[in-house]
């Protein structure tokens, strides 16, 4: 599973201050990029779905062997019928990176499987063009008991290459993979990182026109999901058409040229993706209005409404010389630049910027206001640096986007900034690492 | 953006089937698959391929003891290279269905994660048997040549009874690896009933044994396997044997078993399209 955005900060009462250091680096930038979303969407149509419906027959009395099916014939009748679809009609252009979301039993990863031939519609129309890979999962088809050099063939065959082709790319694999030397080895032996790291390259090497991509994201380390984001990016400059389905919605923010919102069956939206994300958050808030127990969830105050407020232009962590960078060693102060654009005209707004851990609690957060009006694509920068206390791991930055509106009229919205990893020795007790002067001594014997 | 060349018609999505996705990626895969399955049976073991024939041949020791020194069907010629080759090739049959079975819900994630051509799962399993096969015949064939059988023009028809033999084994296998999914009962039947298919199709014996008892003999030659084990008899080993038409008594009677065999392949190719698509939902 992804991180879970619908997290957001509760009631923190903003911190007055007037703040606007800034700081001048290099243009590059990782994590959150929009340099090449403008112009997308103008090729041609690659996938075209025209009032997909699908349900799903849930028995309530399971017959499922002979036996039940000859002593009640008429048991077969009774089942519940899902409907995981219904009435769902979109396009897809060539070299879009188009999102799927939605909550968890939506119907989202139904309508991918439908696209990728494995269910079938029980109306509608699916048409597509170009050769179409789906990865519901990675490493599916591996056989442990076969060579890397074998699987390979085979799961590339899988994923719609000629064996030939298959073979030819073996090399590119394994190079992609880091495992040239592991070639021969039997893929049970191989530990699970090694075992993703050849699946995903199995998928990158496959080369699809068209891929379908069911989270797979989820797995593996901080290096290796950073890995996946490059071939994103790189997929995405090579034209090739991008399906996303994912309920994380930072990656939906940061990679993709669309996305269409999926709730109980049915096309919520389609279109832009911030304000897919926007609709996504509404949806969870409409369904759990109270904060949850870690005290970061939904706003505990009705009067606070989710908008978008400003996109990140540039977001980015920085070393001692102002190269981005993707992780941090423990202990090296991390270096924030952020860019921030303001989507609507902000008056006074209110950066709650929250560092997360991999389990989703807000390890350190503060709070900065800006004592001025921000124009509608005025741009804010948020830059600086903060001591890192963390303890090896993987870690989001968070920024909440606040403007008040007068009394209790608050107006928020969450923006996943960065996603970084810290890496060091030392060994992981709690969630941050505090400097200390504990020392223990022998005790001087009691003089008798 | 548009550096991706190639066709860009949109074509309907085929949706899953018993052979989406091509005929040459079907086979590909099916030859993949079959490899696969083949080298994992015999590569972790010690004795390698060698474990493939003991089995039949250990099974021929026990029938040849049983049937030659105690209940003298030693009349029937060659009566124990025939024993062997029978058995070798209901081997075959007997291999390839009971392991389909199970086969189509043991790749349940290739079927439930990737676009594959559902036909592709029980076929290689008939052919994975089907490489065991050819490498046992090959025992069977220094075996009849020993045996002093003299060699024959007919030998050349053997392929036609392969054939015929891998048809049934296919059909068989498409019906019990689709309907298992729905219906786990097919397991245990199939076992069951896969032996008593091995007493009731000349193995042991021959058509010609039977004449004394007609009912039974009605009923063995109902069964779609017996004229196949009888023309692979006649043309291999002892070519004065009857033919499966004057074993049955007549063509007429050669109507029944063949319209099984048909009305098994019908069934099979029927079913297994009709499941085929479901087959993602039902695991």
């Amino acid at each position: 599973m992804l991180a879970r955005s619908e997290k957001r900060p509760g009631g923190t009462a903003p911190t007055s201050g007037s703040w606007s250091e800034e700081t001048d680096g290099g243009v590059a930038t990782i994590g959150v990029s929009r340099g090449t979303r403008a112009g997308a969407g103008a090729g041609p149509v690659v996938i075209e779905a025209r009032g997909v419906a699908k349900s799903f027959r849930i028995p309530e009395y399971r017959v499922d062997t002979l036996k039940e099916r000859v002593s009640h014939p008429f048991r077969r009748s009774e089942y519940r019928e899902l409907c995981a679809l219904q009435n769902i009609s979109f396009d897809v252009h060539q070299g879009e990176f188009f999102g799927i979301v939605g909550r968890n039993g939506s119907g989202k990863s139904t309508l991918l499987k439908i696209l990728a031939s494995i269910y079938r519609p029980d109306a509608g129309k699916v048409r597509m063009a170009g050769r179409v890979a789906p990865f519901i999962e990675l490493g599916v088809g591996f056989n442990p008991e076969m060579t890397a050099r074998e699987n390979v063939v085979l799961n590339g065959v899988l994923f719609g290459l000629s064996r030939r082709d298959a073979q030819s790319r073996l090399d590119a694999v394994l190079d992609f993979a880091e495992l040239r030397d592991f070639v021969d080895l039997k893929i049970k032996n191989y530990s699970s990182g090694m075992m993703v790291r050849l699946a995903f390259a199995i998928m990158v090497q496959a080369d699809a026109d068209i891929m379908l991509i069911d989270e797979v994201l989820a797995v593996g380390d901080a290096a290796f999901a950073q890995k996946c984001m490059d071939v994103f990016h790189e997929r995405r400059e090579a034209g090739k058409t991008i399906v996303l389905v994912t309920h994380d919605m930072a990656t939906v923010q940061s990679l993709c040229h669309r996305a269409m919102v999926i709730h109980d069956g049915e096309l919520e939206y389609i279109g832009d993706p911030e304000d897919a994300a926007l609709h996504y958050y509404r949806l969870n808030f409409a369904h759990e209005p109270a904060a949850d127990g870690d005290g970061v969830m939904a706003p505990d105050n009705d009067s606070v409404a989710v908008e978008i407020n400003g996109r990140a232009v540039q977001a980015r962590l920085l070393d001692e010389a102002g190269r981005p960078i993707a992780n941090v060693e423990q202990g090296v102060p991390l270096v924030l630049d952020v860019v921030i654009e303001a989507a609507r005209e902000l008056e006074k707004p209110v950066f709650v910027v929250h560092v997360l851990n991999d389990d989703h609690v807000v390890v350190f957060g503060f709070t900065r206001r800006l004592d001025e009006l921000v124009a509608q694509g005025q741009r804010v920068r948020l830059a600086g640096e903060i001591e890192n206390r963390l303890v090896p791991g993987r870690y989001a930055i968070d920024c909440w986007i606040r403007r008040d509106r007068g009394f209790g009229d608050m107006r928020v919205q969450g923006l996943r900034l960065i996603h970084f990893g810290v890496y060091g020795t030392a060994p992981r007790h709690g969630i941050v690492s505090l400097r200390t002067n504990v020392e223990p001594a022998l005790e001087p014997a009691p003089d008798e | 953006m548009s550096t991706v060349e190639g066709d860009l018609t949109l074509r309907e999505v085929p949706g899953p089937s018993a052979l989406g996705g091509g005929w040459k990626r079907s086979m590909e895969l099916l030859y993949l698959l079959a490899l696969t399955d083949f080298k994992k049976t015999y590569f972790n073991t010690a004795l390698g391929y060698a474990w493939s024939l003991a089995r039949p041949l250990m099974l021929f020791g026990v029938l040849v003891t049983v049937f030659t020194q105690i209940f003298h069907l030693g009349k029937v010629p060659h009566y124990p290279v025939l024993l062997l080759m029978n058995i070798v090739l209901f081997g075959f049959f007997q291999e390839a269905t009971l392991i389909a079975v199970g086969s189509v819900v043991g790749q349940e994630a290739i079927v439930r994660k990737t676009q594959f051509p559902r036909l592709v799962i029980p076929l290689a399993v008939v052919l994975t048997a089907l490489f065991n096969l050819v490498l046992n015949l090959v025992v069977v064939a220094i075996f009849i040549i020993a045996s002093g059988v003299t060699p024959m023009w007919t030998w050349l028809l053997f392929p036609v009874v392969l054939a015929l033999l891998i048809g049934i084994t296919t059909a068989v296998a498409m019906i019990v690896s689709s309907l298992y999914p729905r219906f786990r009962d097919i397991a245990i039947m199939w076992t069951v009933f896969s032996t008593v298919l091995f007493y009731a199709t000349p193995i042991l014996y021959t058509v010609g044994n039977l004449v004394g008892h007609p009912t039974l003999r009605h009923i063995i030659l109902l069964n779609p396997l017996a004229p196949i084990f009888e023309l692979a008899r006649k043309w291999i080993i002892s070519p004065r044997a009857p033919s499966p038409a004057v074993a049955a008594g007549g063509y007429v009677q050669l109507l029944a078993p063949i319209a099984i065999y048909v009305g098994v392949c019908v069934l099979a190719v029927w079913i297994f399209n009709r499941e085929a698509p479901r087959i993602a939902e039902e695991l």
